[in-house]
């Protein structure tokens, strides 16, 4: 089997993963940033190098619409869409996560109106954090690639079925012309079989789906659902591993850089991540003991693996880049500082925001988070978050 | 690591020039980003595009603050903005200008190399259009070495076919002989 090193833009290369993931149905209507991988996903469909359907629908609520009904059928769909896209498209979004449908999306993190932004920030999937979708985030466009295999693989696992978003950095992450490895299709189909759903929607064997529920029973289907989330954390394990021994790339929960004889820990989800681990080993040069923690998997949310990463550390600076507004922080701190709670070893955690809208965040600026964060966390100045960079 | 930033306006093709400066160094084994400064598109308002070639694993999500190479694809724009801004000393500024590094225009820094070519001529001679950024990029190669002129080649044909692409190359071969250095 043989791989092919790229030059090609982050969308362009997640298009192509899922050409070769060999969809059947795409539904998606543009919105930019993520216009370009729906864009490229509509030319191989039209020359032919996809047998699939491109639905060109009218609205992302016709569009996560669409991908229910495909679903429904047992057909493997894909679709993609970002910020306003993503807020039209709620209400069926919960509804694709409740019906237990495998979908999996390509979601090109934006901010939300208003004022009106085409910007990265994680609000647009903050939105949607309880809607019962696994979600992931991927820092690189080799990521980006790999994610919507195994984002199939672990959709379509009879243990799981449950739709799968992966989260990208809009602009930063879909607009970079950068290296990607492409995998050969034997790979790949070895990797996620063809698709055959158990109980589907079919004419000679009629089944209900989506039915209304009385108070005697709505409890327990969401109870069904936790658990359906939260069963899901073995099997994505087993992907990426499984991934991983296929291609020699290594994905886990909570990825660490430099954390085990650190002091102190910066933390971060999405491409954060890289500019982040750049500058701590900077620091490092300069005597600071710092460590870099990744959040991957953000739902089920990887209490465990958090834990064992930084218990026992003296301070966390936490990176947001959402905020929770009139909340204790940015929504990823919330959840650290929940999992860490009253744990013996607890670090002392200080929270920022930064990059909301596209606004750059720099080495420099990732520098002065880390020292002036270690500083505040250092004198116990740890309520509520900073927002970094504010100007007058 | 090696730094770039282009200066163009929107539809120039400065975007372009970066992602082919960029898979021409990931086709020889090197890593390689070029990215926009996002945003909406403006035909003819100035534009900044940046690209950063490396032999490893490039780990910066952010923009191109201290640039080592500059690129100033349209010879208007050194009136109205300081194309060597953050450059590092030593860097080099390759710009599009009938006039020579001498009289190159408003540039604070001295302690960078300039480099010029009649970009526009040989544009519009070689091309029959004044888009200047496939010849920009042979003045690239040769003030900077960076990448050579069969890295290009092939991303040149790539992407623009066979006929439009070897009129491309040869306006790009023409500007690496004619660019002008200035040490």
């Amino acid at each position: 089997m043989s791989t092919v090193r790229r030059g090609v833009e982050v969308s362009i290369a997640m298009a192509d993963a899922v050409a070769q993931a060999d969809v059947d149905v795409i539904a998606a209507y543009p919105i930019t940033p993520q216009t370009h991988i729906v864009e490229h996903l509509a030319d191989i469909v039209a020359e032919g190098e996809l047998d699939a359907e491109f639905v060109p629908v009218e609205s992302e609520h016709s569009a996560m619409s669409v991908c229910c009904g495909s679903s429904a059928v047992g057909a493997r769909t894909f679709t993609s869409t970002s910020s306003q896209g993503l807020a039209l498209m709620s209400e069926i979004f919960f509804i694709a996560a409740a019906m237990r449908f495998p979908i999996v999306m390509a979601l090109a993190n934006r901010s939300l109106s208003s004022p009106l932004s085409i910007w990265n920030d994680h609000t647009d999937v903050m939105m949607v954090r309880d809607a019962g979708w696994i979600h992931i985030f991927v820092e690189n466009g080799q990521e980006a690639y790999d994610s919507i295999f195994y984002a199939f693989r672990i959709a379509e696992d009879p243990q799981v079925m449950l739709p799968v978003a992966i989260n990208l950095d809009g602009f930063i992450l879909t607009h970079m012309v950068e290296p990607v490895v492409y995998e050969d299709n034997d790979l790949i189909k070895k990797y996620i079989p063809e698709f055959k759903m158990k109980n589907t929607l079919h004419p000679d064997h009629p089944v209900s789906m989506g039915c209304f529920a009385m108070p005697e029973i709505y409890t327990e289907t969401q109870m069904s659902r936790e658990a359906g989330v939260v069963n899901s954390y073995p099997v994505i394990l087993k992907a990426w591993e499984e991934w991983g021994g296929l291609t020699g790339r290594h994905y886990k929960p909570v990825e660490t850089h430099r954390v085990e004889d650190a002091e102190y820990c910066i933390v971060t989800m999405g491409s954060f991540g890289e500019t982040a681990m750049e500058v701590a080993d900077q620091l490092r040069e300069e005597g600071e003991k710092i460590g870099v923690v990744k959040i991957r998997l953000w739902r089920p949310f990887p209490f465990e693996e958090l834990r064992k990463a930084v218990l026992g550390k003296k301070y966390l600076i936490v990176i947001d880049r959402a905020i929770s507004f009139g909340g204790p922080g940015g929504p990823l701190a919330l959840e650290i500082r929940s999992a860490l709670y009253n744990k013996k070893g607890a670090p002392s955690i200080v929270n920022y925001v930064a990059g909301l809208a596209g606004r750059d965040v720099s080495r420099k600026d990732f520098r002065d988070i880390i020292l002036e964060g270690k500083k505040k966390a250092a004198s116990d100045d740890t309520d509520g978050f900073i927002l970094y960079g504010l100007r007058g | 690591m090696q730094e770039i930033r282009f200066h163009g306006r929107g539809g120039q093709g400065a975007v372009t020039s970066a992602e082919l400066i960029a898979i021409a160094a990931i086709n020889t084994g090197n890593s390689a980003q070029a990215f926009p400064s996002f945003g909406p598109e403006r035909r003819g308002a100035p534009v900044v595009a940046f690209c950063r070639v490396d032999d490893k694993k490039i780990n910066i999500r952010a923009k191109v603050y201290n640039p080592d190479v500059v690129i100033v694809l349209d010879p208007g724009l050194v009136e109205l903005l300081d194309p060597s801004e953050g450059m590092k000393d030593g860097g080099v500024l390759i710009i599009n200008t009938k006039k020579g590094p001498d009289s190159a225009g408003k540039i604070r820094n001295s302690s960078i190399r300039i480099a010029t070519v009649d970009a526009n001529k040989i544009a519009s001679e070689e091309l029959g259009r004044v888009i200047v950024n496939t010849t920009m990029i042979g003045a690239f190669i040769k003030a900077t070495g960076i990448i050579s002129i069969d890295d290009i080649r092939e991303p040149l044909m790539e992407r623009f076919g066979a006929k439009l692409g070897a009129k491309n190359l040869k306006a790009l071969e023409r500007a690496y002989n004619e660019v002008v250095i200035k040490e």
